[in-house]
């Protein structure tokens, strides 16, 4: 920590900020993404989570504010440096986007030979090798018309790992999964971030992202209006907006209230 | 007393019939390629395309979409040839104009199809294609087009099979094709219901491989998902 190299972020925002249809939808923004370290995004429903993760690839363009990996500015007009930063962004959606035409190793084939211009025989290997690190090793030949949900979901996190990634932005990589299918993906990003994975995640899943964030982004229309270690946030005493809102997220889905850290998944 | 319908047929009709048929087929398989490749072209130009460019093949398919195709078929042949430019002007046979007529009325049609076929697949799924660092270009060819074309195969296959069908308008600017043929020996035959019923036959079975060929296409593109819906 003391050297000045190793506390450079991985990936850093200064003031983002994002105006949509007229809604402040991003209001200075600024967050920054050690290496290894694994954030957490949560908010009520339109705080503008999305919109910052898509920001911080320029899936959207922020209106302001500048992104920087591993300390280099990226300058959002080159078409080059944006296609540079996003191989080095791993995304992944709470629709999982597969290519639909695709068998689940030819989603996981395709950019490495498009975007990496590696041979169909290595792209072949690489990707065979990242569905078995996701346990679909046996499902490389399906088509997603042919895979679960949750299967699904697995096929996205070794496609986007198969670019090797210097961060994942995931945004509510469960919400469209049926209960019993969650379990599954949570342990994939578990055993990531257990890797050291830098990571920062948008998601509802309480007990399970606080059993493995360093940090808790509370948002709101826009800002981050707080921050701090889970443990912190969720104190029963703490009176923070974020312990106020998991309480009631809990109350909806039935867990325990007792959010100090251990999982359930 | 006229010779048997079978002797007809083996020693005038099928041998003229041949010939047209050959004609047809030089007519119809550039036609069905022009119209193909203009229809992919102004299908993605009209989804993906700039604003003017956008505007200008939605004219394009506005015009050729609004107008009856003997029209257009009469104006590459007989009007052409009048509008000079610099002192140049172009004058196409038959044949060239037919083509040219078909191509670009069939193109019209075509965009129509893949653009509905673009429009389909997802927005996510072209999100996740750039979020992987590919080019919007490259998003497009390898991920959305794939779909699109499956997508649309059906209704393209559909325009080729009136292609088939209204090529015999050729006929009318003097192009010895099917029907011109069939007309042709029906004058000197004075056997209209033989002959004509006879070419109906010959532009069934044209129609039935055509739909044939394309079953196999969309049965050889299709994987799960994507499959061909079988009545
Ligand atoms: N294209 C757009 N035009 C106008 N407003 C938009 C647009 N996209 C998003 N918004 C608005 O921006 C705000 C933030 O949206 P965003 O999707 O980032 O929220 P979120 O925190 O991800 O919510 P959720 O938990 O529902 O996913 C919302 O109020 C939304 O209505
Ligand atoms: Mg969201």
């Amino acid at each position: 920590m003391a050297v000045e190299l190793e506390t450079t972020p991985v990936l850093e925002a200064r003031a983002l900020g994002k105006t949509l249809g007229g809604n402040r939808v991003l209001d200075a923004v600024s967050l920054a993404l050690p290496k290894g370290c694994v954030k957490v995004l949560i908010g009520p429903s339109g705080a503008g989570k999305s919109t910052l993760l898509q920001c911080l690839n320029f899936l959207i363009p922020p209106d302001s504010g500048t992104i920087s990996l591993e300390g280099r500015e990226v300058n959002a007009k080159s078409k080059r440096e944006l296609c540079a930063l996003r191989q080095q962004v791993g995304m992944i959606f709470q629709d999982f986007n597969l290519f639909d035409h695709l068998s689940a190793l030819e989603n996981v084939r395709v950019a490495l030979m498009k975007v990496k211009g590696m041979s169909k025989l290595d792209a072949g290997e690489l990707a065979l090798a990242e569905l078995a690190r996701v346990g679909l090793a046996d499902k490389a030949a399906l088509y997603p018309a042919n895979l679960s949900g949750g299967q699904k979901q697995r096929v996205a996190i070794a496609r986007a790992l198969a670019m090797d990634p210097k961060v994942m932005l995931l945004d509510e990589p469960t919400s469209a999964l049926d209960p019993e299918l969650i379990g599954e993906v949570l342990a994939v990003i578990r055993d990531l971030a257990q890797n050291g994975m830098t990571m920062i995640m948008a998601t509802h899943q309480i007990s399970f992202s606080a059993s493995l964030a360093d940090e808790f982004l509370f948002m709101e229309k826009g800002r981050v209006i707080e921050a701090g270690s889970p443990a912190e946030l969720l104190r029963r005493d703490s009176g923070s907006r974020t312990k106020a809102f998991c309480a009631k997220i809990s109350e909806l889905t039935g867990e325990a209230d007792d959010m100090g850290g251990e999982c359930k998944v | 007393m006229s010779t048997p319908y079978l002797e007809f047929l083996r020693t005038e009709l099928a041998p003229g019939l041949m010939e047209g048929l050959w004609t047809s087929l030089v007519v119809i398989v550039p036609s069905a390629c022009l119209g193909a490749f203009i229809g992919v072209v102004a299908g993605v130009l009209r989804v993906y395309g700039p604003r003017p460019l956008q505007r200008l093949t939605e004219a394009y398919v506005s015009l050729f979409r609004g107008t009856p195709l003997v029209v257009q078929v009469f104006f590459w042949y007989f009007a052409l040839p009048y509008i000079s430019i610099g002192g140049h002007s172009i004058v196409l046979d038959a044949v060239p104009a037919s083509i040219l007529a078909f191509g670009l009325c069939s193109g019209a049609y075509q965009s129509e199809y893949i653009r509905g076929g673009l429009n389909s697949i997802k927005r996510g799924q072209i999100r996740a294609a750039l979020a992987l660092g590919m080019t919007t270009r490259q998003a497009v060819q390898s991920v959305v087009l794939p779909q699109a074309f499956r997508r649309a195969l059906p209704g393209c296959g559909n325009e080729i099979i009136y292609l088939i069908k209204y090529s015999s308008l050729a006929s009318i600017i003097t192009v010895n094709e099917l029907t011109g043929m069939a007309t042709t020996i029906a004058k000197n035959s004075w056997r209209n219901i033989e002959v004509f019923c006879t070419l109906g036959a010959y532009y069934l079975v044209l129609v039935t491989l055509a739909t044939w060929l394309l079953h196999l296409l969309e049965d050889a593109l299709g994987v799960p998902g994507f499959e061909r819906h079988k009545s």
